[in-house]
């Protein structure tokens, strides 16, 4: 645990003293900040018009506001966090620094797990910053709370899942653009793999719509906790790490 | 203490050690010596517990490499081809990292970066990142880190590749200094490298043991280049003059003698030879050509 905590910290350290940190942040709020201000403004202009036609009462905020805006943010997570992970085991590779992190004394899964816990934390860092929007709903409008923290746990747990499956593509290569390609293409493909399923066969229908994080997000947005959502997640999760932790000791013994 | 046996290495095509065996005795400095591609580096990394044997042991002060790596990686401090640094850290916080990482205890950690600061003179780019910090001082950060958790071992490959004539020789220092209280291993193709610092040389080429050399050995021999191709020097006359000599093997622009024993007080001979008028350019030590030899050979016998 440790051991972990070492590795976390130091990537944390190059991460925060590289210009990469700031600028995706900056450009990830700019982009989400975009999406937010759009959606309030049609918000707005539906409440104007309910106002004149009467009809306020199916005005919901969480509906009309956040359940679009989750949505939007998942798709440009999607881009963002392929980019957050694709250095992580590439570059030590390129750096050779791996020689020094697999002739220490640290286990090969604190080395993994460390890389892992640093790329989550600056996520939920970015994610709490965009929880700052919301300061101007609570002023003139009521959400509701717990809906809104299903949604923020739902798009924190996709994430989570994303940095797993970008770490598993950074262990694959040095090359950080082939990291990052191969991140998002797998994310994209596991995303619309429920289309698939649509036109499939209904045994296949069932499985491919379980696999594809669509089905599950949608639960999340809604405010609903399903602790099948959850374990979905976590597996996911769980896959990447041991793939990456199974690719590095396969490579040992090549 | 380190021990190969019959160690090898294969790669999905290529075989880049072939049943090596040497050992290296506690606290001395061997040299590990062969061409580009004779398989040092991935013997170094077998010893590290980079990578795992394909067959065969290396046994590191009685524990086996494959299975205890851990253990082995602690007592052994290991310097790479490419010094492993990340430039967006500074000296400082490096060293910690790597002190941290060694699983040096928390409040020994200043104790242990400000010693091998002391150590390989880092004082002067402490504060600086790793990005701004010359080869010189990349390579004596490099050194830095294999030895903040003080090993046992130590494996430095070329520890003075791309370095200025001075600072090679500073490096050379350092590592002599680390005798007695580790045991040193160091891949080099720079042949003074290893007759000045070295206790023994082990040499490999194409992933084969070619020699096995002692400084005993290497200094028996000794190399004097002539200005002038011959001599008219009667070297029966020569041998008869100097017992000590066990074979002189007269060549075009050289002679070259091998002693009985090492340590020869070569002086004498020198003087005999300038009075004979032979007009001496150099005198070397006679590793070099033995290495030649052994690397031109077959199976590293030489005649």
């Amino acid at each position: 645990m440790k051991n972990t905590w070492t590795i976390a910290k130091k990537e944390l350290k190059t991460f925060l003293y590289s210009p990469i940190a700031y600028i995706l942040t900056a450009f990830f709020l700019l982009v989400t900040g975009f999406f937010f201000y759009n959606i309030v403004a049609w918000v707005n202009e539906q409440s104007m018009r309910m106002m004149q036609y009467g009809g306020m009462e199916q005005l919901n905020v969480n509906r009309m506001l956040y359940e679009p805006f989750f949505n939007n943010m998942t798709i440009i997570l999607m881009f963002l966090l392929p980019l957050l992970t694709m250095r992580l085991l590439a570059d030590e590779k390129k750096m050779r620094t791996d020689e020094l992190l697999f002739t220490a004394p640290v286990k090969m899964g604190s080395i993994i797990l460390g890389k892992y816990l640093a790329a989550l934390l600056i996520y939920a860092v970015i994610l709490l910053l965009t929880a700052t929007f919301s300061i101007f709903i609570f002023l003139y409008g009521n959400p509701e709370v717990a809906s809104l923290l299903t949604g923020y746990l739902g798009l924190f747990l996709l994430g989570a899942v994303f940095i797993a499956i970008g770490l598993l593509a950074s262990s694959l290569t040095e090359n950080q653009v082939i990291a990052g390609v191969i991140a998002f293409s797998s994310i994209l493909l596991i995303w619309v793999i429920s289309w698939v399923g649509e036109s499939a066969g209904p045994a296949w229908r069932g499985i491919l719509t379980y696999l594809s994080f669509f089905s599950h997000f949608q639960n999340m947005v809604k405010g609903v906790i399903d602790t099948q959502d959850i374990v979905y997640h976590l597996s996911f999760i769980f896959l990447g790490l041991y793939l990456t932790y199974s690719i590095y000791e396969f490579r040992k013994w090549r | 203490m380190i021990e190969v046996e019959n160690l090898s290495k294969k790669f999905a095509n290529i075989e880049a050690v072939r049943h090596v065996s040497f050992k290296v005795e506690k606290g001395k400095i061997w040299g590990f010596l062969g061409p580009n591609g004779a398989g040092k580096t991935t013997t170094m990394r077998i010893l590290t517990g980079y990578l795992p044997p394909t067959e065969g042991r290396a046994v590191i002060n009685g524990i086996d490499v494959s299975l205890d790596p851990n253990a082995i990686k602690k007592m052994v401090g290991y310097l790479p081809e490419v010094v492993p640094v990340y430039p967006e850290l500074t000296v400082r916080e490096y060293l910690r990292f790597v002190a941290e990482l060694m699983g040096i205890e928390r409040r020994k950690i200043k104790f242990a970066v400000e010693r091998v600061v002391e150590k390989t003179n880092l004082r002067e780019v402490f504060p600086r990142l790793v990005r701004n910090i010359s080869r010189g001082y990349r390579q004596r950060l490099g050194i830095a880190q294999a030895i903040i958790h003080e090993p046992e071992i130590l494996i430095l490959d070329e520890p003075t590749i791309g370095l200025d004539p001075a600072q090679i020789v500073e490096i050379r220092e350092m590592i002599k200094s680390f005798r007695d209280s580790a045991t040193v291993i160091l891949s080099s193709h720079i042949l003074p490298e290893i007759t000045e610092v070295c206790d023994g040389a082990v040499i490999i080429k194409d992933g084969r043991l070619m020699a096995t050399l002692t400084r005993e050995e290497w200094g028996k021999n000794l190399e004097i280049v002539t200005a002038t191709a011959g001599t008219k020097l009667n070297l029966a006359d020569f041998k008869k003059k100097f017992p000590a000599i066990q074979e002189i093997r007269p060549e075009s622009h050289s002679l070259r003698l091998e002693f009985k024993q090492a340590g020869e007080d070569v002086n004498r001979i020198l003087k005999y030879l300038i009075d004979k008028e032979v007009r001496i350019r150099e005198v070397k030590s006679g590793f070099e050509a033995l290495y030649l030899k052994i690397i031109a050979s077959e199976d590293g016998r030489v005649a």
